[in-house]
């Protein structure tokens, strides 16, 4: 692959990447959390479609439109999320789109044989009749490749394959990708966890900000050296100053040994008024599960939330709520919005009670609100009318800001605050969390972007497995100490 | 200037709710300027027939029950649900008031509230149990409905012994057949206003109302459009959602006094299909099966069209399995058509 571009609407996921693996390789591609791995990998699988560049198979030019021509030459993807039907047998999964047919009904012997031949080839034993959803995850990995080998994968692309196996599992899993390397099948491996890769990869590439930063043998890139190439940049200077918090400013919300059946273990922390604290750590790690723990989201086994001193017992999205606590979500779409109400109808609805007197909505009420909102967040909508679903990502963002605020809590839990928005309308979600803070809030914030997280917390905790693994202060953090902690480098 | 962006946005905003009321007067204007055409041809065909007042009251008689039905039906199909047990419980709710009314020894008006609130409390309860597994289990409505179908109507058979329960009081003649404004009207030659229509016409304003204006009717819209973001902003979901079934019980109970008093007699099979008729009624009137778009008034328009549909196949004496023929091909039409306008003209 050379040259790949890929825009999205407001923002370069790809800018320029180019990706050489050789027959019987084993490539290692690493990069932080939205550096581009994966829209790299979805463009070379035919799921997106590149803006530039090109791709050569065996030096000739092809062109990748979609899963089918991707399968075609030879390349098969396994996600981190795997692509089993749940309640097919492991042989229908691994023939899943290549059953052999008899005439118009399918032949169950010859798919039978086809898959025992696959899995005694690679000396797997699985129970070929038990339904998907019944596998563990390493077996269910096992019939990914299975399925893959079937289709005669030349290159087969693996998206954090350690990520849910014990250590066991991953030594089976090594000794069978080198077997298959063996055989001249390459692949391309993505994985945050770096300490494997001198164990697995033959050479390494890393990617920051859709760009190819370096690529080069396994030998000559000590853990250190990738973590620098993968941080790169200096921080900029696109962060609003954060006011210092006083010395005796109140505990607004503390945290104490919350657990959740969602992966929370035994996280406490405080944060005080008119302070930030960041969650930093991978994708997957926990973060947005604490955050949805606190309020309600998910609903805790253990532990406790205070806020302002009073104990709340969160058992519902409602009772934090309540309490003065705000979740911002991550997926705006799917959590945050209702996209097919009008902008004043999204921004009331969690407060609804506060706009209706006897059960009746008092829209003249929820109007001054709105158009106020409107105005001090400028929102750009055309009228407090328009539906949610015709306004960009930032001001989609800003909705649901307006949404929360009306509402002056005193927590306020940002997932992901600046996620798929413009550079724009990032600065105005600063500056307006900075004023949250003059007035006395205390703000959670979980970003994937480093620079975010350093540039705008106060003190950072980094999350890994559910668990708050370190603390820095603002001062401390350095971009290496967190990856180094998030990934597991260091304690 | 802040007062400069209010007077915009205000302005700006009544601008936009006459655009987003106007796709609602154009779909309006258009059904009605059809309906006018198909009018005066029908009129013609039928050798005036149909544009006599009588006529036209008789059309509006005969859609009291579906429309009932059809109000309820769409306050659960906002929410992404469906309720298929109505028209059993029609039946359901038709027999019991019916034995009710002959068991107890007063008679008269109380009587008529006595047996109303009788059959509400059968109809709500029916609901309830619709709800709780959707609820409670996330099943899916469409079983848990199809479920108490079965139950209700077989119940209804089973109290009634397989037969129509009679009623002994003549206490529901009135808003059987009885007629408002019988002698002032008969003027206009009008039979005058059918009582049971006046109820339909109520239960309609009452309940767009409650859609559209009350915070419970903003909740079923939140939860018919995405019901995580409605959680996560503290609706107590599963309430709101019971209440919906427990309306539509409610009206079906409603439906079933009207039926049960335009009959004389409570009747396990008087409802069979009203389920179907009153979601094609809904979807008729443009409320989405997907959930979170929907209204009262257009479900109203949606059975009236389906109503004067019947009427004036019935008055050109079309042969009824034709009839079903067109029906059906104007429920897809109108699917299809909202699809497409959807599709092309929203964006």
């Amino acid at each position: 692959m050379s040259g790949i571009s890929k825009a999205f609407p407001g923002v370069k996921a790809l800018d320029g990447v180019s990706l050489t693996v050789q027959s019987g390789e084993v490539h290692a591609l690493v990069g932080e959390n939205g550096a581009g791995k994966s829209t790299l990998m979805k463009v070379l699988a035919g799921a997106y479609r590149a803006d530039a560049g090109q791709i050569e198979i065996d030096g000739s030019p092809v062109t990748i439109d979609g899963p089918r021509t991707a399968e075609r030459y030879g390349i098969a993807m396994i996600y981190q999320e795997f692509n089993l039907v749940p309640y097919l047998d492991v042989v229908q999964n691994i023939m899943l789109g290549h059953e052999p047919a008899r005439g118009l009904l399918l032949d169950r012997g010859a798919a039978l044989r086809t898959a025992t031949a696959v899995l005694t080839e690679l000396d797997i034993a699985l129970p070929l009749d038990r339904p998907a959803r019944r596998l563990s995850v390493a077996q269910q990995q096992l019939v990914e490749i299975a399925k893959a080998l079937v289709r005669k994968a030349r290159l087969i692309v693996m998206d954090e394959p350690t990520a849910a196996l014990t250590d066991r599992e991953i030594d089976a899993l090594f000794a069978l990708i080198r077997k298959l390397k063996s055989q001249g099948v390459a692949f391309v491996y993505i994985s945050h966890r770096l300490e494997e890769l001198p164990l697995i990869s033959d050479r390494i590439t890393v990617i920051r900000d859709g760009r190819t930063i370096e690529t080069n043998p396994t030998a000559q890139m000590p853990q250190d050296r990738v973590i620098r190439l993968m941080v790169g940049r200096e921080l900029d200077a696109r962060f609003p100053d954060l006011p210092a918090v006083d010395a005796g400013a109140a505990v607004i919300l503390a945290v104490q040994h919350l657990s959740s059946a969602s992966g929370v273990h035994d996280v406490s922390f405080e944060v005080r008024a008119g302070e930030i604290v960041g969650l930093a750590g991978l994708v997957g790690a926990g973060r947005t599960e604490i955050v949805r723990a606190i309020a309600g989201a998910d609903v805790p086994t253990g532990g406790a939330v205070d806020v302002d001193g009073k104990r709340v017992t969160v058992d519902g999205p409602h009772t934090a709520i309540e309490a003065g606590i705000a979740l911002i979500t991550e997926d705006r779409k799917a959590q945050g919005l209702v996209l097919g109400m009008t902008v004043r109808e999204n921004v009331t609805l969690a407060h609804l009670d506060a706009y209706s007197q006897y059960g009746f909505v008092n829209r003249a009420e929820e109007e001054t609100t709105t158009v106020k909102e409107i105005a001090e967040l400028r929102i750009r909508t055309p009228s407090t009318e328009q539906l949610v679903r015709n306004l960009s990502g930032g001001t989609q963002q800003k909705v649901v800001l307006a949404k929360w605020l009306i509402g002056r809590a005193k927590v306020y839990l940002f997932d992901e605050p600046t996620r798929g928005i413009d550079i724009g309308a990032k600065a105005e979600i600063y500056l307006l969390m900075v004023e949250l803070l003059r007035h006395g809030a205390a703000i959670v914030m979980v970003s994937s972007e480093l620079p975010e997280v350093l540039g705008m917390s106060h003190r950072i905790l980094v999350v890994r497995e559910g668990r708050i693994r370190a603390e820095f202060s603002k001062a401390e953090a350095t971009p290496d100490k967190v990856i180094a902690v998030a990934t597991g480098v260091a304690a | 200037m802040a007062h400069d962006v209010q007077a915009a946005l205000e302005a700006s905003s009544d601008a936009a709710r006459a655009k987003a009321n106007r796709g609602l007067v154009i779909r309006t204007g258009a059904v009605v300027l059809g309906l006018l055409i198909v009018v005066v041809a029908v009129n013609g065909f039928s050798h005036g027939t149909f544009l006599t007042p009588g006529n036209l009251t008789n059309v509006l008689r005969q859609i009291t029950y579906v429309a009932i039905l059809a109000i309820g039906q769409t306050f659960v199909i906002i929410t992404a649900g469906i309720d298929l047990s109505v028209g059993s419980l029609i039946e359901l709710t038709g027999v019991v008031m019916a034995q009710f009314a002959n068991a107890v020894s007063f008679g008269g008006f109380p009587l008529v509230v006595a047996t109303l609130f009788v059959g509400l409390a059968v109809g709500c309860f029916a609901g309830f149990i619709n709800a709780v597994p959707v609820v409670k289990l996330n099943l899916p409505p469409f079983i848990t409905t199809l479920a108490m179908m079965l139950m209700a109507r077989g119940l209804a058979f089973k109290l009634g012994h397989g037969q129509p329960v009679p009623l002994r009081s003549d206490a529901f003649e009135n808003i059987g057949i009885g007629f408002l404004l019988g002698g002032q009207l008969s003027l206009l030659g009008l039979p005058g206003i059918p009582i049971a229509v006046l109820w339909m016409v109520g239960l309609v304003a009452v309940f767009a109302v409650v859609l559209t204006r009350t915070r419970f009717g903003r909740y079923v819209f939140a939860i018919g459009g995405n019901e995580e973001a409605a959680r996560l902003a503290g609706i107590n979901v599963g309430l709101v959602k019971t209440m919906v079934y427990v309306i539509s019980g409610g009206c079906a109970a409603i439906s079933g006094l009207l039926l049960m008093a335009r009959f004389g007699s409570g009747s396990p099979n008087t409802g069979i299909g009203f389920e179907l008729q009153s979601i094609a009624a809904v979807v008729v009137g443009g409320t989405s099966l997907m959930g979170g778009r929907g209204s009262v008034i257009a479900t109203f328009l949606g059975a009236l069209l389906i109503g004067l549909l019947n009427n004036v196949m019935n008055l050109l004496q079309i042969e009824s399995y034709t009839q079903d023929i067109v029906l059906g091909a104007v429920i897809l039409l109108a699917v299809v058509t909202d699809e497409l306008r959807k599709r092309y003209l929203v964006r």
